[in-house]
């Protein structure tokens, strides 16, 4: 466990946090993306291994001991396509906020009661 | 009150969760069986310095295609939700201020440093840190300065449509060729390319052509996804 294992699991929680106490949904948003953030830098630290260095090969020791040289490339490759479906979701429910804007011209989440019960 | 009160209660839970997740976290001190043969395997077979370019592009190359898949339904959707309807009163049509003279002259100076900045970086991507997504998203922040310092900008829509179904359709076109040359494993396979020198631009056989194609379709959909959202 390093620096960055702690970050992420405070970057979770504050996000956590903001989801479940927020009032305006676009802060709501914002809140998930900071809990996907402290996701994606926890995924990364995973692939961590010490002394190593970066997957990418521009020596030739590295070409040839690449196994036992780089950090592992699995987890980054992971998290690249997170990052990109993160943007997919956030720019998605953006739009679901605009549109609900549009409709009541409040942004308060305590206004739509419509599947409250 | 009682609100924060049970949002302290959850919050305490899931750390509580997410630290006995923690707790098995042991020192990891060599790789995993797959990414010691992506790492081995990746220089000698596909040409490519980059190990996470070979594994996105090439190993998991439909996993990427299912995430441009994903990127672009997102763009739809967000087309579909905002789209002007009839029945809409029409936007309020307020003066809009002007940008600063200071945005618009560093707009002119830096658009096109922005935009070749992001070619570099997806033209790269088999060589350096980068690729497809990361140089899409620096063009589209360029359409995005565009778009703040001249309210009026619009963006050219048939040229951007045009740009963004020929790169999916010719990314597609590459995995199927693959098929057709080497067998039904193959598809998206790099080496329908020659691989050429190791650690040159013109190397790692289809992989800059993939990710120039991803880079345009990311640039162009994520600017598209910003239009529909300032329209109002």
């Amino acid at each position: 466990m390093n620096i960055i294992h702690v970050i992420g699991f405070i970057l979770m929680l504050i996000g956590f946090w903001g989801m479940l106490t927020q009032k305006n949904m676009i802060k709501i948003v914002l809140a998930l993306a900071i809990v996907e953030t402290g996701l994606q830098l926890v995924m990364v630290a995973f692939g961590f291994i010490k002394g190593r260095t970066a997957p990418i090969l521009d020596s030739t020791e590295l070409v040839k001991g690449a196994a036992d040289m780089i950090v592992d490339p699995v987890p980054q490759a992971l998290v690249l396509t997170a990052i990109v479906i993160g943007v997919a979701v956030n720019a998605l429910m953006l739009t679901f906020v605009i549109r609900l804007y549009q409709k009541k011209k409040t942004l308060s989440i305590t206004e739509y009661k419509d599947l409250k019960w | 009150m009682i609100k924060k009160l049970f949002a302290a209660v959850l919050l305490v839970f899931m750390a509580v969760m997410l630290y006995q997740l923690y707790s098995n976290i042991t020192e990891k001190s060599g790789l995993s069986e797959v990414a010691r043969g992506y790492a081995e395997r990746g220089a000698s077979e596909l040409g490519t310095q980059n190990i996470v370019t070979s594994i996105v592009v090439t190993y998991r190359g439909l996993d990427t295609l299912g995430e441009v898949s994903v990127l672009f339904i997102a763009a739809t959707g967000v087309a579909v939700l905002l789209r002007r309807r009839k029945e809409d009163e029409p936007a309020v049509t307020s003066a809009k201020r002007q940008s600063s003279e200071i945005l618009q002259t560093g707009t002119r100076l830096l658009t096109p440093i922005i935009v070749m900045f992001g070619v570099y970086i997806f033209v790269n991507g088999h060589l350096s840190p980068g690729g497809g997504f990361q140089g899409g998203a620096v063009i589209a922040s360029a359409v995005l300065l565009l778009f703040l310092s001249d309210t009026n900008y619009k963006i050219n829509h048939g040229l951007f449509n045009i740009i963004e179904s020929f790169s999916g359709a010719f990314y597609v076109l590459i995995g199927i060729l693959g098929i057709l040359l080497f067998g039904a494993n193959h598809f998206l396979d790099n080496r329908i390319l020659p691989l050429g020198d190791f650690g040159t631009i013109l190397s790692a056989g289809a992989i800059p052509v993939i990710y120039s194609l991803v880079g345009l379709k990311v640039g162009t959909e994520l600017a598209s996804i910003i239009d529909n959202m300032k329209k109002d």
